[in-house]
């Protein structure tokens, strides 16, 4: 029921030459549900954490600011528990170990009485749908119901305005689903005010009725309901990398060649590592006597909701770890390079045949600037210098690195950080197409441009005759680049030769 | 490698794990004050008989601490080694002769030993509850250290998704120490940078729910019963019964009787 004003707003990140926003203008009533979007790094979590009031002298976030924003005629100011903010990782959400704790935090913080928390935490859980007791443990639960608890521990503060910033992005399609359910009951419920931020548009444009969209350096380029915003907009966004509705990207890519087994699971038993703490917990076996054969010139996605195993099947597929029982063995051309199973290699071998993409791209980077993270491989896999020149000048272009060869990795963009991932494990072997590359949800987070990039180069290296091998949630990767599924699910796994839909 | 999956093993509070166990039943803060009475009480302990009788009651209270064997072997071994180390550093080097040394190990154990029981034996949040309400330590670092062991199990995470990382690269120390050195802080600073950044985050997200912004209410109250009395008076009482058995055994010999 908040009302929102900004007028001729701006924000400068401190240690940042130019601005995140500037010159916004816009006006939110009380009760309205408001859908911002922009190309990634329009500053569209900025202005959420401004509403949030956590940037300012003693905010959490320091910087410069300018023009005025006003929540409820008022400087935006943390702590008054006007506010609420749900951000995209549950992880880095959650304080307390166990789950009542947690949404007695925000009500502790504002100073309510103790006899009257526990009232309003059994509410909030309730009015979300949290079916497990106040005392379970935060840790033990699913990314999706992480996120449940989150948007509980805000709803218990009573905010006046709600700030969703990609509360579904970092959870499986299950977890999503759970977490939209719950937000769609809730504004049902609730007057509050809703600003949303959203990477994938379609999943939520009937939980808003407006539409803003902001202009990275800039101001307000669009605002209006959205069927109108898209139908005038709707190019112009998707040109920018924005996933608008019935503009996602449909690339036309070369049919796979298909081939001959190079890796294969045999047997393979998983289990969890041992527990860090003083209560860990014992082992779990994740996976049981798995077998799998994974081919050349194909893509294959390893699917199924997180904890089911499909990362840990991925880095056994990939060399990385041992496996409890059974092997991962070479096949084919790859049991010419080294016939032993594949975490018995050593790590320089591994590195020239198996490339591997993580996650969290930074985990990977082991060097100063672009450039060396690109020689890194090539160097080591004693290629001559000048043929290292002519491989990494070649990725830098290939992967319109070539501007950014001298910067440090850690700096980069999440586009960019994805794409020089993808170049590091691409680069060791003799020829620059590796002959499996393993990547963990590769697509994660990106917006449509570093999307269709990403698949054009896949889909270049399984022309190529590498074996692809990909853990995803992503419908549309496996849509339009997969050839077989393996699908995780009670530590056992079921082949799909079919392609999706 | 995917940080979000069900398999995150927890520094575990899991509905009423522990409660079970006798020493689960003390307010935490009872718990610290008579582990720190002991350790303080044993400085000035030289011979094996005062401490010793310290570190049986202490071992005595292991079977009712709720660890399992698992966890014992874990935290046993460093424990052992730091014992062993001690004894044999002492009986290399001290001046204090075998019964000096072997005094000095297992002072070490007997003081080790009780904290070892106290954080085995808490519940993080009840801990923190305590040391909050009952110690009056501030909240804001108190807080902080409960929100960061949260953490520790997506850290654990982390580190292995690092390690994963440089053997994809093509990295490893094979077999050179040097190398292997060297690779650990590189690691290290990988897993740096990652829980700094999920640092920031966690503080953000606490700000945004108001904290530090005024004056806190506590939903839990730290409950001090007569058995949380007794076992911080059971301390000095012990530590007087090692002393008095020490003595009569003709074994005590306390620091400012040394030559």
């Amino acid at each position: 029921m908040a009302d929102v004003n900004l007028s001729g707003w701006g924000w400068r990140h401190a240690g940042r030459s130019a601005h995140a926003l500037r010159g916004v203008d816009l006006r939110i009533d009380a009760g309205e549900r408001v859908l911002l979007l922009g190309a990634s790094g329009a500053g569209k979590s900025t202005l959420l954490h401004a509403l949030a009031g956590l940037t300012g002298p003693d905010g959490a976030i320091s910087g410069e600011e300018e023009g005025t924003l006003l929540v409820d005629g008022r400087p935006a100011d943390r702590g008054r528990g006007l506010v609420g903010l749900v951000s995209q990782d549950p992880d880095a959400q959650l304080v307390m170990a166990r789950s009542g704790d947690d949404v007695a935090f925000g009500l502790e913080n504002l100073g309510v009485e103790p006899e009257r928390i526990w009232p309003r935490v059994s509410h909030a859980l309730e009015a979300v749908g949290f079916a497990y007791g106040l005392r379970h443990s935060t840790g033990a639960l699913s990314g999706g119901e992480k996120q449940r608890l989150v948007v509980a521990g805000a709803l218990a503060m009573r905010p006046r305005l709600l700030l969703l910033d990609e509360p579904t992005a970092n959870l499986d399609p299950e977890g999503a689903a759970l977490v939209r359910g719950v937000l769609q009951r809730l504004l049902a419920d609730t007057e509050a005010t809703l600003v949303l931020v959203e990477h994938r548009v379609a999943e939520v444009t009937d939980l808003v009725d407006r539409v803003v969209v902001l202009e990275p350096g800039g101001g307000v380029v669009a605002d209006g309901p959205p069927a109108r915003v898209f139908a005038r907009h709707g190019a112009d966004l998707a040109a920018r990398g924005v996933w608008v509705p019935g503009r996602e990207p449909a690339p036309a890519l070369a049919p796979a060649p298909g081939g001959v087994p190079v890796l294969a699971a045999e047997g393979v038993t998983a289990r969890t590592p041992i527990g860090l703490g003083v209560r860990g917990g014992g082992r779990r076996t994740v996976l049981e006597n798995v077998d799998a054969e994974i081919r050349s010139g194909s893509a294959t996605a390893l699917v199924g909701t997180n904890g089911s195993g499909k990362s840990t099947l991925l880095t056994l597929l990939a060399g990385l770890a041992r496996p409890h029982r059974g092997a991962v063995v070479p096949r084919g051309r790859l049991s010419e390079a080294d016939s032993r199973p594949l975490d018995r290699w050593a790590a320089r071998r591994l590195a020239q045949h198996v490339g591997t993409v993580f996650q969290h791209a930074e985990d990977q980077f082991v060097t100063a600037s672009v450039r060396e993270e690109l020689r890194f491989g090539p160097r080591r896999a004693g290629l001559p210098p000048m043929q290292v020149e002519a491989r990494v000048d070649e990725l830098l272009q290939r992967l319109r690195l070539d501007t950014l060869a001298d910067v440090h990795p850690y700096t980069l963009s999440g586009g960019e950080k994805r794409r020089l991932s993808v170049a590091t494990a691409l680069g060791s072997g003799p020829e620059d197409t590796p002959y499996v590359l393993a990547l963990d949800e590769p697509t994660f987070g990106q917006d449509t441009r570093t999307w269709r990039e990403l698949v054009d180069l896949l889909a270049g290296l399984r022309t190529a005759g590498s074996a692809v091998l990909m853990a995803t949630h992503d419908l549309l990767l496996q849509r339009h680049f997969t050839d077989s599924r393996l699908l995780v699910c009670g530590a056992g796994v079921h082949t799909d030769e079919r392609k999706t839909e | 490698m995917n940080a979000r999956s069900g398999d995150t093993l927890t520094l575990d509070v899991s509905e009423g794990a522990g409660a079970a166990h006798w020493l689960s039943r003390f307010n935490p803060a009872a718990k610290i004050v008579a582990a720190l009475v002991l350790a303080f009480g044993l400085i000035p302990a030289t011979d094996p008989v005062t401490a010793g009788v310290v570190l049986a009651a202490a071992v005595v209270l292991v079977p009712f601490s709720g660890v399992d064997r698992r966890t014992l072997l874990v935290l046993g071994l460093p424990f052992l080694l730091m014992g062993s180390s001690t004894l044999l550093v002492n009986l290399l080097y001290g001046d204090q002769g075998a019964e000096g040394a072997l005094g000095a190990a297992v002072r070490v154990l007997a003081i080790a030993l009780p904290g070892l029981l106290v954080a085995i034996s808490s519940d993080p949040t009840d801990l923190s509850d305590g040391l909050v309400q009952r110690l009056k330590v501030p909240e804001r670092p108190a807080m902080g250290v409960l929100a960061a062991l949260r953490l520790v199990p997506l850290l654990a995470h982390q580190w292995r998704s690092v390690t994963f990382a440089r053997r994809a690269r093509g990295i490893a120390a094979g077999g050179n120490p040097f190398r292997a050195v060297a690779l650990f802080f590189g690691r290290l600073f990988s897993l740096l940078v990652r829980s700094v950044r999920t640092g920031t985050l966690l503080a953000t997200a606490m700000d945004a729910r108001a904290f530090g912004t005024g004056p806190r209410t506590r939903a839990r109250h730290s409950r001090w019963g007569r058995r949380d009395t007794l076992l911080v008076a059971a301390a000095p009482a012990l530590l007087a019964a090692a002393y008095g058995i020490s003595h009569s055994a003709g074994t005590l010999s306390p620091v400012w009787q040394m030559k």
